[in-house]
């Protein structure tokens, strides 16, 4: 059945892709701004209609992003003097450095459990209000770049606070809504209570917190952020009720990534140029699902050979295929929100999820964050496979000069080094390996996993490592931060140089790069960079555990 | 009827018949000659331009020192290949260097010291004189620099420079008033006006150019630089961050003996060097150098130079290209290209009687009817002394017509209105279907003869403007590589017009004047187009300065070669195409190595991780699909590859890869599957190779 569900998948977004492309590029194109935004701009002393040049678009983005990580740090560390605290104790130093880090950079790795430590407020109007606010920087980003792409000869690149209001209130908050409702109606628990004592069947009693779960929820998904309302994430039963929340979780997941290329397309004026970087994504993200499958499916240990399949670590109300399905979804975006439990996959299936990781995570990426990552490496292809056609490179009539090869190299520099030297680091010191549970290439495997997850801003965690030490929080919270902010403002900066280009016209000794020949250029390009990068770590990890 | 009388344009020298673009050949004994040079490049403060060669040769010397303290057969191998790929680097760019080396010598030996005389009689030494100085110059004199005829006309013999040995007339005013340093009067005496300022003489520019000695690096070179940076960035990081994983992988399985490559210390020193230097970018950073040096190589074996390599680079971005009809399309004379004849007469007769008219006439309109007579009509040519009694008419400015008074028949051929004038004049009535003829053919572009007989009009000879063979061809080629020709010319629109639908030009601009000409360019630079000209007048200076590939050439004045960024020594207008030929081809070198370089490391990985790591995770030599003997040989058999390869690739760096043009599609298909694909299997095929022969050495098992 595992193919049907895929199938499916594919085929809604197909259907979506199209009429919520158009729909994001005129949000991002229009000229109106409507009474809510108004007021929004009136209250921020923004002036909407004032452009920005790529410079002052970076301060916004940052300064908007250390506003938020002050506020969410704050309402963590004094929750027990606000309201809605459930009686819980102000969140620990280290973990509320960590919390705030992870959501705002959109990874919401979870250093803490959700239920038992933050209370109502922090979850609503903390990390839910970043699950909105951090997708739509990613949005904002990479629309910027496509402006880049778009202008000519132009300074500015558009205004950072439009770009982010319009995100949030016209693209998630309308989705999010529906999408809530809809996942309500699946069996997704809404309400304020706290936790409830239940006995169980077997006499024991357990603790139950409700809660605003789906409004939580469909945000985590939509906005590719993953941080679940309870520990066990999309594997709670209040979180993803269903096979069939399962798979509309999986739909939010994807929805705005895929979109977004046909966004790109219409900005720029040639949708096919969108079509291409979408095809893409796709072709990554479908050779990732199918492996992922037949890794887990095959199975290699002695037990899941006898019963046809690897479960353990899976839930039975969704089976191998549709864990396999959502495992890939939640890594090759920056989602991170899991239906079951990475560490238990087979060597090659957790590897799967790794891998998805160390290609940037995206095909089709992070809102956002996806298509600016794609794009960038979009460049680098063009850059050699421009010089074999005998021309300076160019890339929808851009030159890619010495400049925008500088900043296209220091982006996709970034996260291979914070995963390799984090990784590096505390395999070689004392409170680094304190905190592995596991011996041998599966230990090895969890803590490359923990930097990768958290490098990419991803958000998941395999598994078996104690990282709630302040060692782990604090390493992992830089490379959050870093591993989010550097590339922002290198492909700012990026867009910035983009834009003041004039295009050059294009003729038949331009490259094509709407052909498949392109599109199999990027797909190569992209898997042979992160292989070569990545390699040894993965020898030493999942390939020495699984080749036996 | 268009009829081509013509041989094929001469080939140019290093043009191959197929069209493509070909390079001189290596010489083996230049690799010997070069060994020195190529050592001497070791010394770490010229090799730092080079950041990926440098860090190898870092890498070198720190296995050397660990050599020293802890010697063996593998290691002493690793450390003599680890320099060897630093000296074959090297090798590679001293090799590209020292081709302009003897094309300087050559050239030194023509900057003689010469004396200068002025024209009070005063001797002064050549480097003395200043610019705008005047000196004066007789036969078997060298001029003694720069400069503009400001008087007389002399024949000049530039050999020194250009390599042809046929002298050239040089004369004061005119297109043909530059004089060159170095170059020899061989008759008559000129005035010459200093242009040069002191020890920046053509010649010696030239010599800096072909040495290479103030070679920059090209904006497309800079950005590769850049790239090559990161991936070594990448690289180094990958291999320095794997060794505590090491000693933790090793940790884990204490039972397991130390091997050369792992031991409890980690990774050992000489094993992750020479992974390092599999991984990095070394093959390309090895050759990128010695590539653009033979870029500009190529172009001097064409005898262009250009004065600095973005021009060249530019050379292969250029869109809109800007061609003088006169000369570069058409050939520089008008020539017979149909007999038309008048009512009443036969095709042979007109034939027979043009061909007596232009007998003696030397003009290369009037050979081109006898030689048109001959091949269209098979009239034998006949000798004007072997017709005794015959009576030739000259051309004059008067008359406007020449011809041939034989036996009492007198034939004339000239000017529509002057032959019909004569024809008059003798008592002839020329029809109306005459000068419809002449006006169809003045319609047409072309330029009509009337041939006449005492009395009465025989009929038309059409002149044309002749199409160079082959330019058709070429068009189609740029075409298909994206690049516009455009035809300037100053004929009317309607001529114009003709002659461009003829060569098969994309546009043309008729009635051009210099103003004109550099409009169209900027309008073509606004819209982010690259412009090439070639261009030989003082009026050519402003457009050349503005295009962003000017081709002055070596007949023209001072001013153009000054405002152009190259110089065709052999001042042949033709010669741009190829120019924009070896640019592209520039460019896909690098792009091909560079991908061959990358595509390697794939085969490398596979070779060295189980090599290091099958001792503590046995199911890692799985991944040894090579079956390589030994880990040693394996990691040594991956070292000696690495450097090999940049040896057997020094031909294809001086030479350039094959280049074809064709449209950027099958371009990059051709070169994915060669560079790519080739790039990803040789180095399996290869190391194997290599294994298969050293696994016998001493330490190997």
């Amino acid at each position: 059945m595992g193919w049907i569900f895929v199938a499916s998948l594919v085929a809604a977004l197909v259907l979506v892709h199209k009429p919520l492309g158009d729909y994001m590029h005129r949000v991002y194109t229009t000229t109106k701004h409507n009474v809510v935004e108004r007021f929004l701009y009136r209250l921020l002393g923004v002036q909407p209609d004032a452009e920005q040049r790529w410079g002052v678009y970076a301060r916004g983005v940052l300064a908007f992003s250390v506003i938020s990580l002050l506020v969410l740090f704050g309402l963590q560390r004094l929750q027990d003097k606000l309201f809605l605290s459930l009686g819980f104790d102000p969140v620990p130093d280290h973990i509320a450095w960590n919390t705030a880090v992870s959501f705002v950079t959109n990874t919401n790795w979870q250093a803490y459990s959700g239920e038992s430590t933050m209370g109502h407020l922090v979850q609503m109007s903390g990390l839910a209000v970043q699950n909105f606010v951090s997708a739509a920087v990613g949005m904002a980003v990479a629309i910027t770049l496509v402006r880049g792409f778009a202008r000519k000869g132009s300074d500015t690149l558009g205004n950072f606070w439009v770009d982010l209001v319009r995100g949030t209130i016209r693209i998630l908050l309308p989705i999010a809504f529906v999408g809530a409702l809809v996942l309500v109606a699946g069996g997704l628990v809404q309400n304020f209570v706290g936790p409830h004592e239940i006995t169980a069947l077997t006499g024991g009693t357990q603790n139950l917190t409700g809660g605003p779960v789906a409004s939580q929820e469909v945000i985590k998904e939509l906005g590719t952020n993953g941080g679940g309302f309870y520990n066990t994430n999309a594997a709670h039963p209040f979180e993803n009720a269903t096979s069939w929340t399962n798979w509309f979780e999986i739909v939010l997941i994807l929805l705005i990534p895929f979109a977004l290329p046909r966004t790109f397309g219409k900005m720029v004026g040639q949708v096919r140029q969108g079509y291409a970087i979408l095809a893409v994504m796709g072709i990554i993200a479908l050779a990732s699902v199918t492996l992922t499958n037949v890794f887990e499916l095959g199975g290699n240990a002695t037990v899941p050979q006898a019963v046809g399949a690897a479960m353990e670590g899976k839930d039975v109300r969704f089976g191998v295929a549709n864990s396999a399905t959502f495992a890939a979804a939640t890594t090759l975006t920056s989602t991170g929100a899991v239906n079951s439990f990475h560490d238990s996959y087979t060597p090659f299936g957790g590897m799967m999820t790794l891998f998805n990781m160390m290609l940037g995570e995206v095909a089709p990426g992070g809102v956002g964050a996806g298509l600016y990552g794609m794009l960038v490496l979009a460049v680098i292809t063009v850059f050699v496979a421009g010089l074999m056609v005998g021309r300076t490179p160019e890339y929808l009539g851009k030159k890619i000069g010495s400049r925008e090869i500088k900043l296209a190299s220091m982006y996709f520099l970034v996260t291979p080094i914070l995963v390799l030297v984090g990784t590096s680091v505390a395999m070689g010191n004392e409170a680094g390996l304190a905190a592995m549970l596991n011996t041998g290439p599966h230990g090895f495997s969890e803590i490359l996993y923990a930097f990768t997850s958290a490098s990419n801003n991803n958000g998941s965690a395999f598994g078996g490592v104690t990282v709630n030490t302040p060692w782990y929080d604090v390493a992992l919270g830089l490379c959050m931060l870093l591993g989010r902010f550097l590339p922002i403002i290198f492909v700012l900066a990026l867009a910035g140089s983009l834009a003041r280009q004039k295009p050059v016209p294009e003729s038949a000794g331009t490259l094509p790069t709407h052909r498949p020949q392109f599109v199999g250029m990027v797909v190569g390009v992209t898997i042979i960079l992160v292989a070569l990068t990545f390699l040894p770590a993965l020898a030493l990890g999942p390939l020495a555990e699984g080749l036996l | 009827m268009t009829t081509q009388l013509v041989e094929a344009p001469e080939q140019t020298p290093g043009q191959k018949k197929n069209g493509r673009v070909g390079g001189g050949l290596l010489d083996p004994k230049q690799m010997l000659r070069s060994l020195p040079d190529a050592l001497k490049k070791l010394n770490p403060g010229t090799l730092w331009r080079n950041p990926v060669m440098l860090i190898v040769e870092i890498g070198a010397a720190f296995t050397t020192v660990l050599a020293v303290l802890d010697p063996s057969f593998f290691a002493w191998a690793i450390v003599v290949w680890l320099w060897l790929t630093v000296v074959f680097a090297n090798l590679a760019e001293a090799v590209a260097e020292g081709r302009g080396k003897a094309q300087a010598a050559t050239l030194r030996k023509a900057k003689t010291d010469t004396m200068a005389r002025r024209q009070t009689g005063e001797l002064i030494p050549a480097p003395e004189l200043r610019q705008n100085d005047i000196v004066v110059v007789e036969a078997g004199e060298i001029i003694p620099g720069d400069g503009d005829v400001i008087e007389g006309i002399a024949s000049v013999d530039e050999s020194a420079i250009t390599g042809e040995s046929a002298p050239v007339i040089r004369e004061s005013g005119g297109d043909r008033s530059a004089v060159t340093g170095g170059t020899k009067v061989l008759s008559d005496k000129i005035t010459v006006q200093i242009t040069q300022k002191p020890g920046e003489s053509f010649i010696d520019r030239m010599i800096a150019l072909v040495e290479g000695a103030d070679r920059q690096k090209t904006p497309n070179e800079i950005a590769l630089n850049i790239l090559l940076a990161a991936l070594t960035i990448i690289f180094l990081v990958a291999t320095v961050t794997m060794q505590p994983l090491a000693i933790w992988a090793k940790s884990q399985n204490p039972g397991i003996p130390d091997s050369l490559a792992l031991t409890g210390d980690g990774v050992s020193g000489i094993v992750l060097i020479s992974l390092l230097v599999c991984l990095i970018p070394t093959t390309i950073g090895a050759l990128l150098s010695a590539i653009g040096i033979a870029g500009m190589d190529r172009l001097v074996q064409r005898n262009v130079l250009a004065m600095s390599g973005r021009a060249v680079e530019a050379a292969g971005d250029v869109s809109t290209l800007l061609l003088d009809k006169t000369g570069t399309i058409t050939l520089g004379n008008r020539q017979a290209g149909e007999f038309v004849p008048a009512a009443g007469v036969s095709e042979q007769e007109l034939a027979e009687a043009a061909q007596l008219s232009s007998l003696a006439d030397e003009t290369p309109e009037g050979r081109s009817i006898v030689v048109f007579a001959k091949e269209r009509y098979g009239l034998r040519e006949r000798e004007p002394g072997a017709l005794s009694h015959a009576e030739w008419v000259p051309f004059t400015a008067q008359t406007r017509m020449s011809g041939v008074n034989l036996d009492g028949r007198e034939v004339r051929k000239g000017a529509a209105t002057a032959v019909m004038k004569w024809v008059r004049d003798n008592g002839g009535h020329p029809t109306g279907q005459v000068g419809g003829l002449v006006d169809a053919i003045s319609a047409s572009g072309g330029t009509p003869l009337v041939v006449a007989e005492k009395g009465r009009v025989l009929g038309v000879i059409h002149l044309k403007d002749v199409v160079k063979a082959g330019m058709r061809e070429r068009f189609d080629e740029m075409r298909r590589m994206g690049i516009r020709t455009v035809m300037i010319t100053g004929d009317n629109p309607l001529t114009a017009k003709a002659i461009a639908d003829e060569a098969g030009v994309d546009d043309f601009l008729a009635e051009a004047t210099p103003e004109d000409k550099l409009a169209l360019i900027r309008k073509e630079q606004e819209g982010g187009r690259l412009v090439a000209m070639t261009g030989d007048g003082t009026n050519d200076a402003p457009a050349l300065a503005q295009s962003d590939v000017g081709v002055a050439m070596n007949t023209g004045t001072s001013a153009a070669k000054e405002a152009g960024n190259m110089v065709d020594l052999d001042s042949n207008p033709t010669k741009l195409i190829e120019i924009v030929e070896i640019g592209k081809q520039l460019l896909i070198t690098r792009g091909a190595l560079t991908t061959f370089s990358i595509a390697n490391d794939i085969a490398k990985y596979f070779a060295i991780i189980p090599a290091m790591f099958a001792a503590v995770y046995p199911g890692l030599d799985a991944l040894n699909i090579m079956r390589l003997a030994s880990p040693q040989s394996a990691i040594l058999s991956a070292v000696i590859f690495n450097a090999l390869v940049i040896i057997a690739l020094i031909p294809l760096a001086l030479r350039g890869v094959r280049y074809r043009p064709s449209s950027a599609s099958k371009l990059l298909s051709r070169n994915l599957y060669v560079y790519g694909l080739g790039g990803i299997v040789a180095p399996f095929i290869g190391i194997k190779i290599i294994d298969l022969l050293i696994q016998f050495l001493p330490g190997m098992s």
